[in-house]
């Protein structure tokens, strides 16, 4: 009697299939956003990278041809994965965290860099950045670790997902890709705040945080020359940030229409890191806004319903995860909007890219797992029915 | 047996119920925690959804603002451009427009953006030559060769040419702004003007910058932003200049003169009115100096300002002046005229016999270089070359033209006693026009230094820039007078009637290798109008003039120069507002007599 099950299947729901319980658990809304996002980066495909493909001499839409395998992928990805019960999708969590771990320690004996300057890929046929899989694995991995250190007589959790989050940073860092890197220390402190830190060394984390940039900074050339470039006051037109900058200019309100764009002629990244300068200038502010409404949406709209979540694991983990996705989004266009310094990151679903479509749709898939709506689900109900 | 039941056991039946209160005692204590915890987690997430909704906001408004800026476009993609910072134009003292800018464009292209929308090199030049007839189809499909990312089709392009291409509507076809300098007059006032040309040139925005004379003299201010277009005036007439021109190609054709120049001064400040140099060129299309014709003629030389040339018995007046100052001779001191004069293995004579005696003042009229020898003995080196040099003869003018900086008067190292007096009659110091304008007006003015300008305004000189005394001055101009006026005088050809004409003539033998020929002279005529009171000093020059009269081939100033600068007062004092002098009904009218007496 005093046994309490948090996730067992609901008795007395009445409905014996499981994609039956799980259209009617899981977050409709969200997974409706995540549609849209999806559409959204296939619009963007047409638009910017098509330039790219007449310039490397492929058939005009082979970007764009891959682009819609690799999304119709990540969406069944999501409801895939969302089908899963919470210990399933934490197992599975920790199991693509190893495999993405050994792969990213392997990088530096077999990747490649591409040319430009990090070794982050393995190129078979198709190019594959682990990193990316590897952050929807850690938020699992380090929120199953804090949740357990809750449990009466549990392992040491915070400090050891503490020590796997370090060594993830390092083997990120050495890369070099201190974007991820930070990105993966942000969601670790934010899982670590929710899961209840004392608020003295939540300040202490970012003390340390703060310090880590500043190191970057005095000792990383090329992380010096960004934030340099961010901080100087003219903008060199002939720079990424520059031909971004003119062509949301030139959008303007309501942009200057499909195709009609040329800043995808001129920016080598517009199919990735810089796809929202063509979204604004072909379609301009509003259709900007309406995109980042749709990120913050999501990410909000897990954390909400995680607030009611009484099962720490699915609290923590889905607190990470929906940071990771977040605060991606936020740094991508943050960046292309002058609002932070350079940095390489993709947009979740919208920019082009096998690793980052599949990876995104891992995260987001195990978010609606561990979001979706249980009974019981908050203490709250439970005591009241005492 | 488990340990509950074992306690069961040893505590009988209550036992149970204590350990069942215990039990639920602890569940209830865990579930508390678990609340606490569980609202503790939700005000966290509170807080992290909170710095969300706050950091997205933030990106939404610089998203705003980004956006919602004032486009600027990058330097590739410019239609407009940055407001360009006209060039001044320049006008004469009248207002008329001397330089001008004419808004122009120029076209480039991206070949590369071209072959992208379908348009190869062969069609491109086809349409775009049918378009700019002036340049070749051939040279447009090199142009528009692959690869290229950036060719420039026609620059300086006409409005209309630039619609014409626009008409096209070639893609990859761009179109920059571009300011021409243009020369409303033409040849008129080129040697001053200088010209202008490109300089920095960007795809949208090109620097326009002096070339010489006064463009290049006064490029920061014709370019300083501040001026914001106004025009820029200098002290040049228009109409002055346009009737010496024309007199002075008049006298090139009749007297056969390989180049002629002249200048026409304000003799109260300096002012430069007219300065003409021919042979002379289109600033609005500078020739090429590569031309084997132009390197020869030298037309873009300014002979006024920057030719250095031995001015003869032009400098004659000086002696006299310093002589008359000094109190060694009054006008009417008789000077010893027996030539020739000998110096060493050297010969001063003169050109016809004179009178073995002479007043200083028919030493002027006749120009006698015996006599005028004889004074600058009197006088000596120093003294002469103190004198030369306050009246500016021995440095370069300053007047505002880039070339005159090159005008620096030649004169012998060694200022030697033989020096002295060839120097005395002109020869031995080459000095520009500019020069002896400059000092011509300072010596009849009254005595007062003028520097040549031409910048309008010049504030007349003062006690201060005294030189010679007014008394000197009225005998100077007494006796430049009589040399056109008089019968005997050298420039009596240089007569106008009615302007009281007074000058000097000068002939100075061409230097050439080992010595001077004698066939080909320079001839000068320096002088002022109205004598009475000069108000401009004119200075004419025409370089091998000859002329065919009276049987035989004349060469001398007399002959050449004088008349030229005879005609020119005529054409030009009317231009000017000098009304002429009523003439006296009679040579030995009292009227006459009174203005002669007056000098």
């Amino acid at each position: 009697m005093t046994d309490i099950s948090y996730h067992a299947a609901p008795a007395g729901y009445g409905d014996p299939s499981i994609l039956g319980r799980w259209w009617r658990t899981v977050d409709k809304l969200s997974l409706g956003a995540l549609a849209l996002l999806i559409l959204v980066g296939l619009l963007m495909s047409f638009a910017a990278s098509v330039p790219l493909a007449e310039k490397r001499g492929l058939p005009p839409f082979y970007f764009v041809t891959r682009h819609v395998v690799f999304a119709v992928v990540a969406y069944a990805v999501i409801v895939a994965i969302s089908v899963m019960p919470p210990d399933q999708a934490r197992r599975n969590g920790v199991r693509l965290f190893l495999f993405a771990f050994v792969a990213v320690l392997f990088l530096p004996a077999f990747g490649t860099d591409f040319g430009k300057g990090a070794v982050r890929w393995y190129s078979f046929g198709i190019s594959v950045q682990p990193s990316e899989f590897l952050k929807p694995g850690l938020a699992v991995l380090t929120g199953w670790m804090m949740a357990a250190a809750l449990r009466p007589g549990g392992p040491p959790g915070v400090a050891m997902s503490f020590l796997v989050t370090l060594a993830v940073v390092a083997s990120l860092a050495i890369q070099p890709d201190f974007g991820q890197a930070l990105l993966v220390v942000a969601a670790w402190g934010a899982m670590f705040f929710a899961w209840g830190a004392p608020i003295l060394l939540i300040v202490g984390f970012v003390g340390l945080g703060v310090g880590l940039v500043w190191f970057a900074y005095t000792n990383f050339e090329y992380v010096a020359s960004r934030i340099d470039d961010f901080l100087a006051p003219e903008i060199d037109p002939t720079s990424q940030i520059g031909y971004a900058t003119t062509a949301i200019q030139k959008g303007g309100l309501f942009g200057v229409g499909a195709g009609e764009g040329s800043v995808k002629w001129s920016l080598p990244d517009a199919h990735t890191d810089f796809v929202m300068a063509v979204a604004a200038e072909e379609y301009g502010l509003l259709f900007c806004v309406a995109v980042i409404g749709l990120y913050l949406f999501v990410t909000l709209r897990a954390l909400t319903r995680l607030m009611r979540e009484r099962d720490a694991f699915a609290r923590v983990a889905g607190a990470g995860l929906a940071v990771l996705f977040g605060v991606q989004a936020f740094i991508n266009i943050g960046v292309t909007f002058t609002l932070l310094p350079a940095k390489g990151m993709t947009l979740p679903f919208i920019s082009y890219g096998g690793s980052s479509m599949l990876a995104s749709g891992i995260a987001m898939g195990l978010l609606l797992s561990l979001t979706r709506r249980r009974p019981q689900d908050h203490v709250t109900d439970r005591l009241g029915r005492r | 047996m488990t340990r509950r039941d074992e306690l069961i056991r040893v505590l009988g039946d209550q036992g149970a119920e204590r350990i069942a209160q215990r039990a639920k005692k602890r569940e209830n204590a865990r579930e508390a925690r678990r609340k606490a915890r569980a609202d503790l987690a939700e005000w966290r997430l509170w807080l992290v959804a909170g710095c969300f909704a706050l950091g997205y906001a933030t990106l939404a408004g610089q998203m705003a603002l980004t956006a919602v800026a004032e486009p600027e476009e990058p330097a590739l993609e410019v239609a407009g451009g940055p407001p360009l910072a006209e060039r001044a134009p320049i006008v004469d003292r009248e207002g008329r427009l001397l330089a001008a800018n004419l808004p122009t464009w120029a076209i480039y292209a991206h070949p590369e953006v071209a072959a992208r929308a379908g348009i190869d090199a062969a069609e491109a030049a086809q349409l775009l030559a049918s378009a700019l007839p002036g340049v070749g189809e051939e040279t447009l499909r090199a142009r528009f060769a692959p690869g290229r990312k950036f060719v420039w089709i026609k620059r300086p392009a006409s409005p209309a040419e630039k619609q014409a291409v626009h008409d096209l509507g070639l893609p990859g076809v761009e179109f920059g702004r571009r300011e021409t300098r243009i020369y409303p007059a033409g040849r008129i006032a080129a040697h001053v003007l200088g010209g202008a040309t490109v300089g920095a040139e960007g795809v949208d925005h090109a620097e326009l910058v002096g070339l010489a004379g006064v463009e290049r003299r006064l490029d920061d201010a014709l370019r300083d932003p501040a001026r914001a277009g106004e025009p820029f005036r200098i002290s040049l007439d228009l109409a002055a200049q346009t009737a010496m021109t024309e007199v002075l190609e008049a006298a090139m054709r009749d007297f056969k003169a390989i180049a002629a120049s002249a200048v026409l001064m304000d003799a109260r400040n300096g002012e430069v009115i007219a300065m003409v140099s021919l042979p002379d060129f289109d600033p609005n299309a500078r020739p090429d100096t590569r031309d084997p014709v132009v390197a020869k003629t030298r037309p873009m030389m300014n002979r006024a300002a920057e030719g250095v040339f031995e001015l003869g018995s032009t400098f004659k007046t000086f002696a006299a002046a310093q002589a008359m100052e000094l109190g060694l001779y009054g006008p009417e001191t008789m000077i010893d005229t027996t030539g020739p004069l000998r110096v060493g293995r050297f010969r001063i004579s003169d050109f016809h016999k004179m009178p073995p005696q002479m007043s200083l003042r028919d030493v002027i009229v006749e120009s006698s270089n015996v006599g005028t020898a004889r004074v600058a003995i009197a006088i000596g080196a120093e003294r002469q070359k103190a004198f030369l040099d306050s009246l500016g003869l021995l440095s370069p003018t300053p007047v505002e033209i880039a070339e005159a900086r090159l005008g620096q008067p030649l004169y012998p190292a060694n200022w030697s006693q033989l020096s002295t007096m060839t120097i005395s009659y002109g020869h031995g110091l080459a000095a520009t026009q500019l020069h002896l304008a400059a000092a011509y007006a300072t010596l009849l003015n009254g005595g007062l230094k003028v520097k040549p300008t031409l910048i309008p305004g010049a504030p007349a000189p003062t006690e201060a820039d005294r030189v010679i005394s007014a008394q000197t001055s009225r005998h100077l101009r007494e006796m430049l007078r009589a040399v056109v006026a008089e019968e005997k005088g050298t420039a009596n050809l240089a007569e106008v009637p009615g302007y009281e004409v007074g000058g000097k003539t000068g002939t100075a033998e061409k230097p050439s290798a080992g010595g001077y020929d004698g066939g080909r002279n320079i001839t000068t005529f320096a002088g002022a109008f109205p004598m009475s009171d000069p108000r401009y000093v004119i200075v004419v020059t025409l370089d091998e003039a000859s002329t065919f009269k009276y049987g035989r081939t004349w060469r001398t100033a007399g002959w050449t120069a004088a008349p030229t600068a005879g005609l020119a007062v005529r054409r030009i004092a009317p231009v000017l507002g000098i009304r002429p002098a009523p003439a006296p009904l009679d040579p030995a009218d009292a009227a006459g007599a009174a203005a002669r007496a007056r000098f």
